[in-house]
């Protein structure tokens, strides 16, 4: 083949000369088009939030796609497609009325049959986390095509923590329509309402999207193109960042020791502040099903031998910090600090072992179990050594056991083929969304990922779970919300370990970068390019 | 090899041999196909429990449309006849994971990686071989020893560290090559620009992938070269006041690159996958990359196909390879 062979002396020829103009530190700019470059990870599996409920996906798919509303930094609701809303004396029916001028990509206007059709037969339908929270919507009525009406069995005021475009998405009804949404092709092609247009998916490469000159919010979006590029390996990640190739990251892109050396370069900026709506939580699980799990004293003394604090640091680089419950201590509007707690104690954890009729035996052992190691990296393979070597000290052997995550829910989940295992879950803005989960009886489900995971069953937790969901003063929510953490750290079917601390990394001259909770999840619209500090 | 037929007249004209060869291969392609089918389901797991896995919580209903819509809840004969059928039509499938036709996806990866593996390996070739004859017929000792040093470095090199460290070398520090991807984004390039675009994100993934077979080509190149220094007709030609050059280059170089082909063969199956660990680290839109993301996200139809492809690649490669031996040396007879 003497093209390939000439060509190949050409690239060799150019390459160690080469573009040394067209590669400068952030190509921001390129043919006068300002170009914002982003990352997400891992490649997503389509690129509608509502049928791909997924991380990767939601980082893109709020560009495309706007919600009814987003939210400020309090997490109070902010109008998007929803211009205002009112509720019901009852608090039994929202009324949102919706903007008139949105019309979708393709053109055709935006209304509430939109609304309508997303929420009862998608939401309502087959997404893993709005069915459940959406449960009191009984029907959305549609008087004219710019209002829609929530109508509910009871007050749920959980709604109002879900209803931004990562949560309660709203699909195009005239593309979606009679076919099933799961496997509908515009998945991979969206159709959307929001401040950029979908232009092209180069799988294993990168998605390119343009701006949408027809956005109803005059004056955005900022820059003429966003690309994601999908980058698989974590340095190559960290290098680009370093190298300005990459200016926005939001998915925790490096590992955690990457990111402190990150954090002192003058471009680049590390934040956790946009994961809080997120709020992962780390916990270690016990197999309540086996019977040396079922004592409570054994469960606590495992409590007490593992230092948090130390986890904190040493394993997580103080991108975590230890958790006194299942609830993260900044929702404020949620939080207890008045829970029982478990400090690190190894004497009174040998103690309790003795109380329980573990003695240690004749090489030192007192209980021996393997423990599944999260599957997201090596991070949580770290913090599994961790409690390894810090349960030895009191005579409970671990061994450890690191699966791929397809292995993993198999085994946690499915066949519950495990002794401990340590995950994080999503606590999400409202503990009903989050934390119910892990404790309620009724979401012990065999085949279900991330859910009750240890098989923990309480009448009387489910009595105060089922109050969450159903009462409907605020007050009264709140105390029943105070009283799952208490149970939860009394039971101990769980242990709550650190409230982990995500990040994105990004480019320090980007201006208006979302800040807020939903930050990672909110539309990257307002981003432009500041003045190019040096690089 | 040189038995002679029996009864002369008994002997009808063979079909010819790449034909014979195919024939001969089918049967294999059968099996490997059958192989993987069941080899794979081995793994615990499927795209359904990934899929809820990375959305953060599932509901039973969830789990259950998702597994009707993959076929996954059918039983394993069912499962098995439909991909036979479907093998039969040379339809590989569809992904769900990526919601595409299988075959479109590994067409849409093949140019990347066939760009990148080709190149590699014709570098890898021409320098690997020019390196190893030099060493073997160098008069200096130290050029033989610097070759043979440098080739044992390039084998124990792990590629994906080699690569990381070039990355943060040329374009962390130096800013001279573009970190991974195959081609700038946000710029429609044409022509020669295009083409060096391309050739700068090219050199760092093709220069690591090819370093690893250079060492293996110099190495097995010095030995045969010596070997075949030795013999009488290459003295015959220097006698016969052939130039040192012209007998390496005319003599001893055509017939020590036997092995060579053979290894190049042998080596375009392992090429494939060492291409997995250099498309990571690149970020190189490859078939390897695809495969990766297939094992760990249980997409077994996107699997499947990928394996079948590739293993008629590698079919396809060590029947040109046979017929090439004729080529190279005609003393080795293809007909048999």
């Amino acid at each position: 083949m003497p093209t390939r062979r000439e060509f190949l002396v050409k690239s060799s020829a150019f390459a160690g000369a080469s573009l040394l103009a067209s590669l400068p530190a952030g190509a921001q700019t390129v043919n006068g088009a300002s170009v914002l470059v982003a990352n997400t990870l891992p490649e997503p599996a389509g690129l509608a939030a509502g049928s791909t409920p997924a991380n990767p996906t939601n980082v893109v798919s709020s560009n495309l796609f706007d919600g009814l509303i987003t939210y400020d930094e309090n997490f109070r609701p902010v109008p998007q497609l929803a211009r205002s809303w009112t509720e019901s004396a009852d608090r039994r029916a929202i009324t949102f009325k919706l903007r008139d001028d949105v019309k979708w990509h393709d053109g055709t206007p935006f209304t509430s049959a939109d609304v309508q059709y997303s929420i009862m037969e998608v939401s309502k339908k087959v997404h893993p986390i709005a069915r459940p929270t959406f449960a009191q919507i009984v029907a959305v009525d549609t008087p004219d095509p710019h209002t829609a009406v929530f109508r509910l069995a009871q007050p749920s005021p959980v709604i109002w923590a879900y209803l931004d475009t990562s949560s309660a998405f709203i699909f195009p009804k005239h593309l979606y329509a009679g076919t099933d949404p799961l496997t509908n092709p515009y998945n991979a092609k969206p159709v959307g309402t929001g401040a950029f247009v979908f232009k092209e998916w180069n799988r294993g490469n990168y998605i390119r999207l343009v701006k949408n000159p027809d956005y109803w919010d005059k004056g955005k979006p900022r820059v003429d193109e966003l690309i994601f590029r999908i980058i698989p390996d974590a340095s190559a990640r960290s290098v680009a960042l370093q190298n300005g190739t990459v200016q926005y990251a939001p998915l925790t892109p490096v590992s955690l020791i990457e990111a402190r050396r990150l954090e002192q370069n003058p471009n680049l900026i590390v934040d956790s502040k946009g994961w809080r709506s997120n709020a992962p939580m780390f916990f270690m699980d016990f197999n309540l099903r086996q019977k040396r799990f079922q004592d409570v004293r054994v469960r606590r003394a495992i409590a007490h031998a593992i230092n948090t604090k130390q986890l904190a640091q040493a394993v997580f680089y103080g991108f975590a910090t230890p958790a006194t419950g299942p609830v993260p201590s900044y929702q404020k509007n949620f939080y207890t600090a008045d829970t029982p707690q478990y400090p690190y104690d190894p004497a009174r954890a040998e103690a309790l072992l003795d109380e329980a009729g573990l003695h240690r035996d004749a090489s030192g052992v007192r209980l021996r179990f393997n423990h599944l190691n999260h599957t997201y990296g090596e991070d949580y393979q770290r913090a599994g050594m961790f409690i390894q070597q810090q349960l030895k000290r009191i005579g409970v052997e671990v061994t450890l056991v690191n699966y791929d995550l397809p292995t993993y829910l198999r085994k946690v989940f499915t066949e519950h083929d495990f002794d401990t295992m340590s995950a994080f879950y999503a606590a999400f803005a409202d503990p009903q969304i989050g934390v119910i989960r892990r404790y309620w009886s009724k979401n012990i489900i065999a085949g279900a990922a991330w859910s009750n995971g240890s098989g923990y069953t309480s009448a009387e937790m489910d009595t105060v779970i089922e109050t969450i969901q159903s009462e409907q003063d605020p007050q009264r929510r709140t105390d029943a919300i105070h009283q799952l953490q208490v149970i939860a750290q009394r039971d101990l079917p769980s242990i709550n370990l650190g409230e982990l601390k995500f990040f994105r990394i990004y480019a320090k001259r980007l201006e208006n970068v979302n800040t807020t909770p939903i930050g990672v999840y909110a539309s990257l619209d307002d981003v432009a390019f500041g003045a190019a500090s040096a690089t | 090899m040189s038995m002679a037929p029996r009864s002369p007249a008994k002997r009808r004209r063979p079909w010819p041999y790449p034909l014979r060869r195919v024939c001969q291969a089918l049967p294999l392609v059968v099996v490997i196909a059958i192989t993987n089918f069941f080899w794979l389901r081995l793994a615990p797991g499927d795209l359904a429990d990934v899929i809820a896995g990375e959305a953060g919580a599932a509901t039973p209903e969830f789990m259950a449309e998702l597994r009707r819509q993959f076929g996954t809840d059918q039983p394993l004969a069912l499962q098995f006849v439909a991909y036979l059928k479907r093998l039969v039509h040379l339809d590989l499938g569809w992904s769900f994971r990526y919601n595409e036709s299988v075959l479109h996806l590994i067409l849409d990866r093949l140019p990347a990686t066939a760009l990148l593996l080709v190149s590699a390996l014709l570098l890898a070739l021409l320098i690997g071989c020019a390196a190893g004859t030099l060493a073997a017929v160098s008069r200096w000792r130290a050029v033989d020893i610097a070759v043979s040093v440098l080739a044992t470095l390039g084998f124990a090199t792990p590629l994906f560290w080699l690569g990381l460290m070039l990355m943060v070398l040329f374009s962390a520090h130096l800013h001279w090559l573009p970190s991974g991807g195959m081609a700038t984004l946000g710029v429609d390039t044409h022509g020669w620009a295009r083409v060096r675009d391309i050739a700068a994100h090219m050199a760092m993934p093709v220069f690591c992938l090819a370093a690893y077979y250079l060492a293996i080509y110099a190495r097995l190149m010095r030995a045969s070269v010596l070997e075949i220094v030795g013999h009488d007709f290459v003295r015959t030609a220097r006698a016969k006041g052939a130039s040192r050059f012209r007998t390496v280059v005319s003599h001893v170089v055509p017939n020590a690159l036997l092995p060579i082909v053979t290894m190049t063969a042998l080596q375009f199956g392992t090429l494939f996958s060492g291409s997995v660990a250099i498309e990571t680290v690149f970020s190189w839109p490859g078939l390897g990359q695809l495969s990766l993301d297939a094992v760990s996200s249980r997409d077994l139809n996107l699997l499947l196909g990928i394996l079948f492809v590739s293993s008629l690649l590698v079919l396809a490669v060590n029947l040109i390879t046979d017929l090439v031996y004729g080529w190279f040396d005609p003393r080795i007879e293809v007909q048999r």
